[in-house]
């Protein structure tokens, strides 16, 4: 009894420690996205109002200081997202499969990962200033398509290894017995393989999407001053506008709040679909 | 139904050689089985056959058509894999239907297909399950149908029980063959386990490290090994290693002097004097000899051991008996009771004692 009472405070103490970690981040975040009198030693903001919200989605025209409308960053930011998600899984999807399934000679196989590593094995900003020298030559800083070069960069790495390991935990016997009853190597791939790596690849697209949404220094070095995607307006008002940083912040978790609920849903599918056999 | 022929197969992985010189031929309508240890080149030389492989060297015929370099989807080989690999994202009646669809043979003809499948394997009514839902006996009926349902020439099963307990093991063995036999289809049956092997099979091709050794029924590979790894293999068996001495004057028979100094009479026609061989000594060979008037009618293969092990299995025992360099395993009845260290003398028939080559 008295052990048990013990525990159950243990567990409450837990839970609360985990919410509070969890959510007070947020919180404050949400608290500041809202204050708009707010000084010491008040605990709580003075004056209360939705007005850097309606300034930042451009509902208002502001004079305050790092504030402008957000709105066409965020379009932005998706739209580079979604076309590098796009690029990304067309060549991840061949190239980890060909990873994975292939035999593909060890030392080849080395030098492929090694060349999507690479990018990522360095420190970033070095490898970004040379990339802006290069990109400088041939007119690509400052345009979009550079700035979804970058990110590609970025995004391959993880993509191609994610889904090397997705097609390599189908067991290949899956695929053969598709190919003996009369499938070729395409329709094997894609009416056995692909649909029992799906939540792997979601998952995989899905980290590429935030991965792109959040990237922040390639664009700095590649897109500045001409592409302002949404962590890049966060960045210049976070040093003068903390209610609109904070907007800017909340703004930037709803993609991945959304998707968190949306890979809970796929990997629980996955469960479901008894990927053990 | 198909005739399959293997000729001179080849097939190395990197250094090692997992197939040399593969060839045998595949009778019409009967069970073939592959027997070896694991790394024999049982599984290489069924992959080979089923296109997964492309060999190095050597040509495999179905239906006297070389289909050494087709793909697998184009041979019409149906196949039984080792751990089912159904489809989890399928149900049955969507594992079985797949090689169907592909061959566009129209809905209503697939689910009367599928139903006689079922039916075959003992799993009427099982369309809508998933694979997760059913046990390990069912799934493999239902590999076993998926193989089937496209109603392919020859079929080859990858140590198709070997995931299944003892039990069911011998259950599924009994329903293979009455399949096999309802059908007439070929198979090449892959296994590591002799007792399924002799079961099963029409055919019995041994191999070992790659080579094959020795084809036969499994009558002629049981009683008439090539050789003393044949021996061993396909029964427990214990074994003298010797010189053929002189050939005995009753035909069939000769008679072997041991390494050690011992002399015993054994059976086999083929061999010369001075021949390097091996006794091989079933389990249930030796008879021990409590009465001394017995010794006196039994002129020959009289030897006198030790039992150094004895262990109690229920309705026989199992006795390890040290006689000269060797020890020879024997089950017996219950009703000797030998204990360890015991002195015991007994006699091997020499018609049932089998002398083979030693390599």
């Amino acid at each position: 009894m008295q052990k048990s009472v013990f525990r159950k405070t243990i567990e409450i103490i837990m839970f609360i420690m985990f919410i509070f970690f969890l959510f007070a981040p947020l919180l404050s975040l949400g608290i500041w996205s809202v204050a708009l009198r707010w000084y010491w030693p008040h605990t709580f903001p003075i004056e209360i109002g939705f007005d850097y919200w309606f300034q930042a989605l451009g509902i208002t025209k502001s004079l305050t200081l790092g504030a402008v409308n957000v709105v066409p960053a965020f379009w932005l930011s998706l739209g580079i997202a979604i076309v590098v998600v796009i690029i990304t899984m067309t060549i991840a999807i061949p190239a980890g499969y060909a990873l994975a399934k292939l035999r593909i000679p060890t030392f080849l196989k080395g030098l492929i990962l090694i060349l999507f590593l690479m990018p990522r094995a360095f420190p970033q900003q070095p490898v970004f200033l040379n990339l802006m020298l290069m990109f400088n030559k041939i007119g690509l800083t400052g345009t979009v398509l550079g700035v979804i070069l970058v990110h590609l960069v970025v995004g391959l790495v993880y993509a191609v290894w994610i889904t090397a390991s997705t097609f390599r935990s189908i067991p290949p016997e899956l695929e053969e017995a598709a190919r003996s009853v009369g499938a070729s190597r395409l329709k094997a791939f894609f009416k056995i393989t692909l649909p029992l790596s799906a939540p792997g690849l979601i998952a995989s697209a899905v980290f590429v999407f935030l991965t792109s949404m959040d990237e922040f220094t390639g664009t700095f070095f590649i897109g500045l001053p001409f592409v302002t995607t949404l962590p890049m307006t966060l960045y210049s008002a976070s040093g003068s506008n903390i209610q609109f940083a904070s907007v800017i912040a909340i703004l930037l978790l709803i993609p991945s709040i959304l998707f968190m609920i949306l890979i809970q849903k796929f990997l629980k599918a996955e469960h479901i679909g008894g990927m053990g056999g | 139904m198909a005739i399959l022929k293997v000729n001179n197969l080849n097939k190395n992985f990197g250094k090692v050689k997992a197939v040399q010189e593969v060839s045998f031929e595949a009778t019409e309508g009967k069970v073939l089985s592959l027997l070896g240890p694991s790394g024999c080149g049982k599984t290489t030389t069924l992959r080979c056959i089923a296109g997964f492989e492309n060999p190095d060297q050597g040509e495999i015929y179905l239906d006297n058509k070389k289909i050494t370099n087709i793909p697998p989807e184009q041979r019409g080989i149906g196949m039984v894999f080792q751990n089912y690999a159904l489809w989890p994202h399928m149900t049955v009646y969507g594992n079985l239907a797949f090689g169907l669809q592909i061959r566009k043979v129209p809905k209503p003809e697939i689910s009367k297909r599928i139903k006689r499948v079922l039916s075959m394997v003992q799993l009427e009514g099982f369309e809508d399950r998933f694979p997760r839902q059913m046990s390990g006996g069912q799934q493999q009926r239902i590999a076993m149908a998926r193989a089937l349902v496209f109603e392919p020439g020859i079929m080859l099963l990858d140590e198709p029980l070997s995931n299944l307990d003892a039990q069911l093991r011998e259950e599924m063995r009994f329903e293979f063959i009455e399949l096999q036999k309802k059908l007439g289809i070929t198979a090449i049956y892959v296994t590591h386990d002799q007792a399924e092997a002799l079961v099963i099979s029409h055919k019995i091709l041994i191999l070992n490290q790659g080579k094959a050794i020795q084809l036969g029924t499994p009558q002629e590979i049981y009683s008439n090994p090539k050789n003393k790894f044949v021996a061993g293999f396909i029964a427990v068996t214990s074994f003298m290693d010797g010189k053929v001495g002189s050939l005995a004057e009753e035909q069939k028979k000769v008679i072997v002097k041991t390494d050690d100094g011992l002399t015993i009479q054994g059976n086999n026609n083929n061999l010369s004097v001075g021949q390097r061989v091996s006794v091989a000594i079933r389990i249930n060979t030796v008879y021990f000899i409590q009465d001394e008037d017995e010794i006196e009618k039994k002129s020959v293969n009289i030897f006198k051991g030790k039992i150094i092990q004895s262990s109690y299995l229920g309705n026989i025992v199992d006795y390890k008996i040290s006689v000269g360099n060797w020890i020879i395993r024997t089950n017996t009845e219950v009703k000797y009771n030998f204990k360890v260290g015991d002195e015991v003398k007994f006699y091997l028939p020499p018609e049932k004692i089998i002398v083979t080559l030693e390599k």
